[in-house]
């Protein structure tokens, strides 16, 4: 009894003497981990240009369908493309596009939704145009809006955030019909607050919590979703290496040089994890509420 | 309206500072078969408040206490009826021509806890009114620091989010909040049923302090009677969505006349009272408001109900100097 006390308290001093990096990592070690993933991608991202001796666009038909070797870390493509080069650079427009469909998809949600969550005629038309949205496969607007625009980078970015509005618009409304009711808001309005106000200073921060864990997934979600695009031909420009084009171009010869599939798979498999670790990790850090409901 | 009601709108002498007079408040029923009934949560009431002066409104829960108290502010929108402060009906005002009245009403709310937004510290909470009426002067340190110390927290809790505080401290901001404008009336909705009784006592006694500092107006709700005795003037008693007593505290509570507050008063737990009271426990539930009774809304509950209660409705009528009360056998 005294022993394992002592033991206890043994821990405790021990524990308050580390860092708090460290004990940071302990009780969140999927948070870390994902975030150490996460910066990993990114610093490969950044400096892809630093980081690869070979061009990505850069075709050597000499060099074809060649294994890792040191020239080549992760081999060639059909086109003698220099396959570890094109993956860092896929990197860059998977984080892009990740990243911008969160970020509109959350802003578009937050205005949208909440002027819904706060009037009524509003939320009668705005809720039946989502509803509306929602009744189509998201991965066939995207594909028709694709297909009816110029491919580009930010064609992607809005044809995948598209689809993906109306959820946020369904979140944020929610989560504003729950806020409004509550008593802080009354005492806003009891105050003489004015409604922009109530809305910038007791809504929104209140509703941004689990809007941010829900844009981490979103960020996860539309990376897998490019790469969708892409390998169907519908998403980013071909001469752009991204995950999915670089995939594409690797179906024919699979059976040859495996590693064209193989690496950016992997980049694309741990990045999402990443994402979706850093989520859970929000989730559980900034709402324990939260995440014992979901 | 008849002339009793009238008069019992009317406070001890002084002129008042609010007025109001048969306030309806009725929410829409749901549903479409039956057909729906409107809920009458506030089933015209009249009552005053003077300068300084306490009422206390009782009641048990959903009887339109609060209602009636957000009615005032506006918070809720009453269906019909007139809230004169002043002179002014701002009953009929519009929100925006309503909005400047709302420096002499300030509200503390009954929960401590949802009622601060969590992401504020608590130094911008109570600046918050004071901003909105376009005295951001009157929030430098030294000054928020004043009002913080009136209602008994430090300069340090300046700087907290609502999670530091105690429940108690809580709903000193609350006051602090609903004090920065120098209201004339505060209503004050059950602010201390939500905590401990040790901090309720405190918190009472702080707003008795203000109110002898500032002369501030207080409408009082609660459920607790001793609280209520204590802290009041006068008490009115609301039962179902309608007021059946209203008169001075001492006497209210000496010479209780409507069955309902008799009802109430013995149910009060007492410690080593020598005389012991006549006991007329209260049987069955509130009924609906959306389906009053008939006649006198208390006549499912009366020890005294006779078939003339289901008739009519009886009116407040004179009991004593103030004191008036609905029923038909006194």
């Amino acid at each position: 009894m005294d022993l394992s006390l002592e033991r206890l308290e043994q821990r405790i001093a021990r524990q308050a003497n580390q860092p708090r990096a460290l004990r940071f990592a302990r009780r969140h070690p999927l948070l870390v981990l994902g975030l150490v993933l996460l910066a990993i991608v990114v610093f490969l991202a950044i400096f892809a240009p630093w980081l690869c001796a070979n061009d990505p666009t850069e075709m050597n038909v000499i060099a074809r369908l060649k294994p890792s070797s040191a020239e080549h870390v992760f081999g060639t493509d059909a086109m003698g493309r220099d396959i570890f080069s094109r993956t860092l650079h896929g990197a860059r427009v998977s984080l892009l596009v990740g990243f911008c469909v969160a970020l509109l998809s959350a802003a578009v949600g937050i205005v949208v939704g909440t002027v819904a969550g706060f009037s009524r005629w509003i939320d009668a038309i705005v809720m039946r145009f989502m509803d509306g949205m929602m009744a189509i496969p998201g991965i066939l607007l995207a594909v028709a809006l694709m297909t009816l625009t110029q491919a580009s980078v930010q064609t992607v970015i809005i044809a995948i955030a598209l689809p993906e509005i109306p959820r946020v618009v369904r979140l944020v409304r929610a989560l504003v019909l729950t806020i409004r009711e509550q008593p802080y808001i009354q005492a806003a309005h009891a105050c003489g607050t004015r409604l922009p106000r109530i809305l910038a200073r007791h809504v929104v921060p209140n509703l941004l919590t689990p809007l941010i864990v829900q844009a981490s997934f979103i960020c996860a979600s539309a990376m897998i979703f490019e790469a969708y695009l892409s390998f169907l031909g519908a998403g980013t420009p071909p001469e752009v290496p991204s995950w999915g084009n670089i995939m594409a171009d690797g179906r024919s010869v699979v059976q040859l040089a495996f590693g064209v599939i193989l690496y950016p798979g992997l980049f694309l498999g741990l990045t999402v994890l990443a994402v979706n670790l850093i989520g859970d990790g929000l989730r559980d850090l900034l709402d324990p509420r939260i995440a014992k409901k979901l | 309206m008849n002339s009793t009601h009238q008069e019992a709108a009317t406070p001890s002498q002084k002129p008042a500072l609010l007025e109001v007079r048969e306030l309806v408040k009725y929410y829409p029923g749901r549903g479409v078969w039956p057909k729906p009934q409107p809920i009458k949560a506030v089933d015209n009431i009249s009552f005053a408040i003077g300068y300084g002066e306490t009422l206390g409104l009782v009641g048990e829960s959903g009887c339109g206490k609060s209602t009636a108290a957000k009615t005032i502010l506006r918070l809720i929108e009453p269906t019909s009826g007139a809230i004169v402060l002043e002179g002014t009906d701002i009953a009929k005002l519009s929100t925006s021509q309503f909005r400047p009245y709302r420096r002499d009403l300030q509200i503390v709310f009954q929960d401590p806890y949802s009622s601060l937004n969590p992401r504020m510290r608590a130094r911008d909470i109570v600046a918050e009114p004071l901003q909105n009426f376009g005295r951001s002067g009157d929030c430098d340190d030294d000054k928020m620091a004043a009002l913080f110390a009136r209602v008994g927290l430090d300069r340090e809790a300046m700087r907290k989010f609502p999670s530091e505080f105690s429940g108690g401290q809580r709903q000193r901001l609350g006051i602090a909040r609903a004090l920065a404008l120098n209201p004339k009336l505060i209503v004050c909705d059950e602010p201390v049923s939500a905590l401990d009784v040790s901090i309720q006592a405190q918190v009472i006694n702080l707003l008795e302090d203000l109110q002898h500092e500032l002369g501030v107006s207080y409408l009082f709700v609660a459920h607790d009677l001793a609280v209520v005795r204590h802290i009041s003037q006068r008490v009115a008693v609301m039962y179902l969505g309608r007021i059946v007593e209203i008169g001075p505290v001492g006497e209210l509570y000496a010479n209780p006349r409507h069955p309902y507050t008799q009802a109430l008063l013995a149910a009060v737990p007492k410690v080593g009272a020598g005389l012991a009271r006549e006991k007329t426990l209260l049987k069955g539930d509130l009924p609906s408001p959306a389906k009053p009774p008939s006649g006198c809304t208390f006549r499912t509950r009366c020890p005294m109900a006779r078939s003339e209660c289901a008739e009519s409705s009886p009116q407040l009528a004179a009991q004593g100097p103030q004191h008036w009360a609905a029923c038909h056998f006194i």
